[in-house]
């Protein structure tokens, strides 16, 4: 398994204590906690080498930008694209899908075409294909799931036929459900529209597994730094290089042009193209901080160890009296988070209660409405896990969920 | 803060038996709040006779701490006349839960919730009783 006793070592913050609790922290689907390496990199370049990235000749400028372009370098090879130019910088995986949305889909997407997201997903891949739905006259299908909280695949395989959109999580952030996204990339090449592009949303998985673009076959995959160790306000968004080339920018100004008259102006190349204005650049540099620390760990040993952890969650869990687990029995089929109800109990009094004991964990509909609709429930309370929490602090847990029961019975 | 503070041993009560937990048919005055945040519901109903609150109840799905306030402030506003409910203020509503939440911003706002849904429900146009 993991050293996680030398990775708790790297986080600084996991000393911290809660209302007088050492911190029991399970809300990395929310944040992930970050290692000294990655607050270190951040400090160091404001301190000692900050420069504006590609708008100087000067040394520090020129270091800046080399620095900032290492890291796309870095992240190309952590998903297998093809090219650098296929990874575009943004703040977020809700940015990105808003780009494709935007770039793509406005162009391409006409009156009664159909667009298909999935009933797992969080908001900002559900919110903007619905939108987008609206405004051009097309259909919007959602697909659903099973009982078990797996995609229905006969009712996805029903509603990608002539699809020109699919889009879809490659891991639930709710429910923890891990799509066959080769499989499913395969079905949509087979049944949807020629043109039709695949919309990863990997901001669950990216962290927690390793992610190979080309073997996925995907045309368009987001992530989120901030749930894998770097910091907020770095992001990507991976595009195949004919469709990036095809798109209209999102967002206009400085950078994404290449000339700029009083009439007119011309776009600079990809991945320029998408990343106008004045970037997070020092949050960039924390996140190839970030991918060194993941691969020296490795990112199967990460899958494998999450596993683990959602494997005894779910066993230690499955003993509490009235506590009713969402999604996949089967570890293997789930990242390493779990989201449950506990009785009649409401999410937000369970989550009050944990947060006494130091335990952190988010109760609500973690923005996945419509999902929390499918189940009848008004919200849950989600535990998550990384690579420096263990079984004690699930234990941790369990100790409290019980307390929940006393104080409500 | 602990267990013993926020959940009492009313609040425990009110949550295992809730006072005026029902809708009145054909209400005068009604609305719903939500806070998305947690996933506290409260919709407040009030039936009104002669300028006063006859009978107010709620529905609602939330928290230990949203639904007692519900329950409390449900029974707080009965007998009281329309004319005077824009002089009720929140520490009056926070006053019937008893709890200081002062130091606990997003349990106030669970705690004021059925507060929310009146005002919500007055500034609403009348309909004809």
């Amino acid at each position: 398994m993991l050293e996680t006793e030398k990775i708790r070592q790297d986080f600084p913050i996991l000393r911290e204590k809660v209302n007088g609790k050492p911190l029991v922290y399970l809300d990395s689907a929310a944040t992930s906690q970050r290692p000294t390496q990655v607050i270190d990199a951040v400090s160091d370049f404001y301190m000692h080498r900050n420069a504006n990235v590609a708008r100087g000749l000067h040394k520090l400028a020129e270091e800046a930008t080399s620095a900032y372009e290492d890291v796309r370098g870095k992240v190309r090879s952590f998903i297998n694209a093809g090219e650098p130019e296929e990874v575009i910088f943004t703040k977020n995986s809700t940015e990105g899908i808003n780009t494709v949305m935007r770039g793509w889909g406005e162009k391409n997407i006409k009156k009664n075409d159909k667009i298909v997201t999935t009933i797992l997903e969080h908001h900002s891949d559900f919110v903007p294909w619905q939108q987008l739905a609206r405004w051009k006259g097309a259909k919007f299908e959602v697909v659903g799931i099973t009982d078990e909280g797996e995609l229905d695949m006969t009712d996805f395989e029903k509603k990608i036929k002539g699809a020109k959109i699919v889009a879809l999580s490659a891991a639930s952030n709710v429910i923890g459900t891990i799509s066959d996204v080769r499989k499913i990339a395969r079905m949509v090449r087979d049944l949807s529209h020629e043109n039709a592009i695949i919309v990863i949303d990997g901001a669950q998985s990216v962290p927690s597994m390793p992610t190979d673009v080309k073997s996925m076959d995907c045309d368009f995959l987001v992530f989120s730094g901030h749930k894998m160790l770097a910091p907020f306000g770095s992001g990507v968004l991976y595009g195949k290089r004919e469709l990036l080339e095809g798109m209209d920018p999102f967002i206009y100004g400085s950078e994404m042009i290449r000339k700029v008259g009083m009439k007119t102006s011309e776009w600079n190349d990809i991945p320029y193209k998408f990343e106008s204005g004045t970037p997070d650049v020092a949050a960039t540099i924390g996140l190839g901080t970030a991918i060194d620390y993941l691969n020296r760990i490795g990112m199967e040993n990460i899958r494998a160890y999450e596993k683990e952890l959602a494997r005894y969650a779910l066993q230690r869990m499955g003993e509490i009296d009235m506590l009713t687990i969402l999604g996949p029995h089967d570890p293997g089929k789930r990242v390493g988070l779990v989201s449950f109800t506990l009785d009649d109990v409401h999410p937000h009094d369970v989550a009050a209660i944990l947060d006494e004991d130091g335990i952190a964990v988010r109760s609500g509909h973690h923005c996945a409405m419509p999902l929390h609709e499918r189940f009848g429930i008004p919200a849950s309370t989600r535990a998550s896990f990384y690579i420096y929490n263990t079984k004690s602090e699930i234990d941790a847990l369990c100790s409290s969920l019980k307390r929940v029961r006393k104080v409500f019975s | 803060m602990a267990s013993e503070d926020i959940y009492q041993e009313f609040i425990i009560e009110l949550w295992k038996h809730p006072r005026n937990l029902r809708r009145i048919k054909r209400a005068d005055k009604d609305a719903e709040v939500y806070n998305s945040a947690c996933g506290d519901r409260i919709h407040l109903f009030l039936k009104i006779k002669k300028g006063v609150i006859e009978d107010a109840s709620f529905e609602g799905i939330g928290c230990a701490i949203s639904q007692a306030s519900a329950s409390l402030f449900t029974g707080f506003l009965k007998g009281k006349k329309v004319s005077e409910l824009d002089m009720i203020s929140a520490e009056d509503v926070l006053a019937l839960i008893k709890i200081d939440l002062s130091k606990n911003p997003t349990r106030m706002r669970c705690a004021l919730l059925p507060y929310e849904a009146m005002k919500k429900a007055l500034s609403k146009s009348y309909s004809k009783s």
